[in-house]
């Protein structure tokens, strides 16, 4: 007896700069066993496997390497942890949203990735270091829990209208969380540098609470919430 | 850091306290006209006259005014800065949003020290 079979359709943004005039959306069709589910990122391959001009990223393809972030029906979101039978069709798998973008579902992640370098997402400690290791209280450690977390995927940041409109100057909520993750670090003895290079009226305070970061997170981290904690920081330290 | 020279304290700190500050005291002074209204059970042109005479109400209203300026101005200039890209045309429009409020702002004082 064959297998009941049945077709997802999609809707893919295209676009080669050095060919394509303006992106078009193309047609996919792709058809599997009837009680078969699978993530999105296993059915972009198979349309890759029928169509190997189509370009996106991907790596791990278990939401940990944060490569294969794009739009999803109109949504941020990893395609490597997106069940297909939770989206509606025709699925319409655009780019990360303002972001150049070099190919197809492919971005150019320089502005993002040099807004994160801004907030010196390393630890930074002048004192002479121990002999075996800096050590935190388990009380001191769970202050960093919701923060360490974040994979760098752009979901957050691309989806944030602040970051739309000022990538220059606007850290973004990926930036600020790991701006947060050092300063809240017991650990750093930079915290007072740290927060005078965020004091000016765009890297933190260009934030307007929209919360499309903590909506889109596919780690359900809260950037919203760790920037609040910037602005308490930053209201304490210039009192 | 992001330099900024047309923020209304070129401090994003101090720019969010000031909004908020004075979001607060347009609360009040809200709350405060309301109450007056609601307390108030005939309100005609005497009336009115009369509440505005007060030194008090007037130094309030002044004051409710004042924060109007500075919370429009911390808002007009965040949309400027958001959606004017150009630098040329932006700080056009920030000087007529700055002649507006004043504007707005002496007549604000001229109308409550008539009364």
């Amino acid at each position: 007896m064959s297998e009941a079979m049945r077709t997802v359709k999609f809707k893919i943004y295209r676009f080669n700069p050095e060919v394509d005039i303006k992106p078009t959306m193309q047609d996919y069709e792709l058809t599997i066993p009837d009680k078969q589910d699978m993530m999105l990122l296993e059915a972009i391959l198979r349309i890759k496997a029928m169509d190997d001009s189509l370009a996106f990223r991907r790596s791990c393809r278990e939401g940990v390497c944060g490569s294969d972030g794009m739009n999803i029906n109109g949504r941020n979101g990893l395609a490597c942890v997106t069940l297909l039978s939770a989206l509606k069709q025709p699925i319409e798998l655009r780019p990360l949203p303002g972001l150049p973008v070099i190919r197809d579902l492919v971005v150019d992640m320089k502005i993002f990735f040099e807004q994160y370098a801004k907030v010196k997402p390393y630890l930074i400690n002048d004192e002479p270091p121990p002999a075996k290791e800096r050590l935190q209280s388990p009380a001191e450690r769970k202050k960093l829990d919701g923060l360490y977390e974040c994979i760098l995927c752009a979901c957050c940041s691309t989806s944030c209208p602040s970051f739309w409109w000022n990538p220059e100057k606007f850290i973004g909520p990926a930036g600020l969380l790991q701006a947060y993750r050092f300063i809240a670090d017991s650990r750093d003895t930079a915290k007072v540098e740290r927060l005078e290079a965020l004091t000016d009226p765009f890297s933190v305070f260009r934030c307007r609470g929209v919360m499309n970061c903590v909506d889109v997170c596919p780690k359900g981290l809260n950037p919203t919430r760790a920037i609040g904690h910037i602005r308490s920081e930053l209201l304490a330290e210039g009192n | 850091m992001v330099r900024s020279a047309t923020s209304l304290t070129g401090n994003g700190v101090r720019d969010w306290l000031w909004q908020r500050v004075s979001a607060v005291i347009l609360a009040v002074y809200t709350l405060f006209i309301f109450g007056f209204i609601w307390c108030t059970p005939q309100l005609d042109y005497a009336t009115w006259f009369q509440f505005f005479q007060g030194i008090g109400v007037k130094l309030f209203t002044i004051l409710a005014a004042l924060s109007l300026l500075t919370h429009a101005w911390v808002g007009m200039w965040t949309i400027l800065t958001d959606y004017v890209k150009s630098a040329r045309l932006r700080l056009t429009l920030e000087v007529l949003v700055i002649i507006a409020l004043f504007l707005y702002f002496l007549v604000a004082i001229a109308i409550v020290w008539s009364v």
